[in-house]
């Protein structure tokens, strides 16, 4: 399917609210549950999800949502979760990709890592506004402005909210980012402290993890 | 019974030129991320071995390839085992930061190979691998990961008749 198809996929409204609610939880996510979650039954739901599947931009398997296995275990569940390909469309029709790749290439090659990590942090702190976010949620807002899906982890453990920390679902970055990590990673660092701010209460730290962006966010006052 | 899917393994060498000897100050952040991100090799998912030298932790005392050159010889079960902990774990930091410690490179200074599952690759082996991955460019039997080749087409590159691999 075109991307451009695939995209039209998601003008239905109930269809939008599934995809993004099962694209939010970051694992798979049940008929019931994305039911639930958008307001509608589960035939309709099931119409739906199905529907982003044959769209490809979801992906659906089979699983025990209870846990149990054998016999009495009763029928597995079918769940849904984020495809992996991206979807893009742009009119008229432009390759941002391949330049990103070739200057990433180049700079690469050229050994320029700090220089892009300069013109990075200028770029976060242009972005910034009158002043840095005071807490991790209001830093979570910007982030998720700039489509870094964060969520928060810690939430409630032993350590309370000094021990919470922001992780993010998604890199923007994402194929030049694996094409070339400590370069691009770097540059996003950089962009995520020109943002934030090195000195306020917030602080960014790179703290890689597979299939997620390389910073993550914590406050500043632990000490 | 089939085939294993681990019955080769990844090996893995880089070689970095230092910019000062490992005992100066300039050099302090690196060598304090060695102990942490070796331990962090070691229990990554999919690590097999890396090269140590007798009686020290990691193998930065060898220097096979030059006397500013330090070698990092490793093995893992998949492409994807080493690519998590290269770029996905706390050792990301270190090759983030590796202009400030390594002199860059103009030739390719990590080579990828497939081994025999239990095989531990020489340092001979793995400076070999580098050079005809410098003379040749990637191919089955020397690449990299932009241009990673299967266990499969080694295998395949390596019997077929006519090819000197």
């Amino acid at each position: 399917m075109e991307d451009i198809d695939a995209i039209a996929a998601l003008q239905d409204p109930v269809r939008r609210r599934l995809y993004e609610y099962v694209v939010a939880q970051g694992r798979e996510v049940g008929r019931i549950e994305a039911a639930e979650a958008a307001g509608v039954a589960r035939n309709l739901a099931a119409h739906h999800l199905d529907k982003l599947v044959e769209s490809g931009l979801l992906e659906s398997g089979s699983r025990r949502l209870t846990g149990r296995s054998g016999p009495g275990a009763g029928r597995p569940a079918k769940v849904y979760t984020r495809a992996r390909a991206e979807r893009t469309v742009s009119l008229p029709a432009r390759d941002y990709r391949t330049a990103a790749e070739l200057l990433a290439e180049a700079a690469e090659e050229a050994g320029i890592d700090s220089a892009l990590g300069a013109a990075a942090r200028r770029r976060g702190e242009a972005l910034r506004g009158p002043s840095a976010p005071e807490g991790l949620h209001e830093a979570m807002e910007l982030l998720a402005g700039r489509g870094y899906e964060p969520y928060l982890e810690g939430a409630g453990g032993a350590d309370g909210p000094a021990g919470q920390v922001v992780r993010m679902r998604n890199c923007p970055f994402h194929a030049v980012a694996e094409s070339f990590p400590p370069l691009v990673c770097g540059m996003n660092l950089a962009l995520l402290e020109g943002l934030l701010g090195t000195e306020g209460p917030v602080r960014a730290r790179l703290d890689p993890r597979p299939g997620e962006c390389c910073v993550a966010l914590s406050k500043n006052n632990v000490h | 019974m089939t085939v294993s899917p681990h019955a080769a393994h990844l090996a893995q060498l880089n070689v970095a030129t230092v910019l000062h000897p490992l005992d100066d100050p300039r050099m302090a952040p690196f060598v304090e991320l060695l102990d942490p991100v070796n331990a962090a090799a070691d229990a990554a998912p999919g690590f097999v071995w890396r090269l140590v030298e007798d009686g020290a932790a990691d193998a930065t005392g060898l220097r096979p390839a030059g006397e500013d050159v330090i070698v990092n010889l490793t093995v893992w079960e998949s492409r994807e085992a080493l690519w998590d902990f290269t770029y996905r774990s706390g050792h990301l930091d270190l090759v983030r930061r590796r202009r400030e410690w390594f002199l860059r490179h103009v030739q390719a200074h990590l080579v990828l190979w497939w081994v025999p599952a239990g095989h531990r690759p020489t340092v001979e082996e793995a400076l070999e691998r580098l050079a005809h991955l410098r003379a040749h460019g990637p191919s089955p039997r020397a690449f990299t990961f932009a241009s990673t080749h299967t266990a499969a087409e080694a295998a395949e590159a390596a019997g077929a008749p006519g090819v000197t691999v």
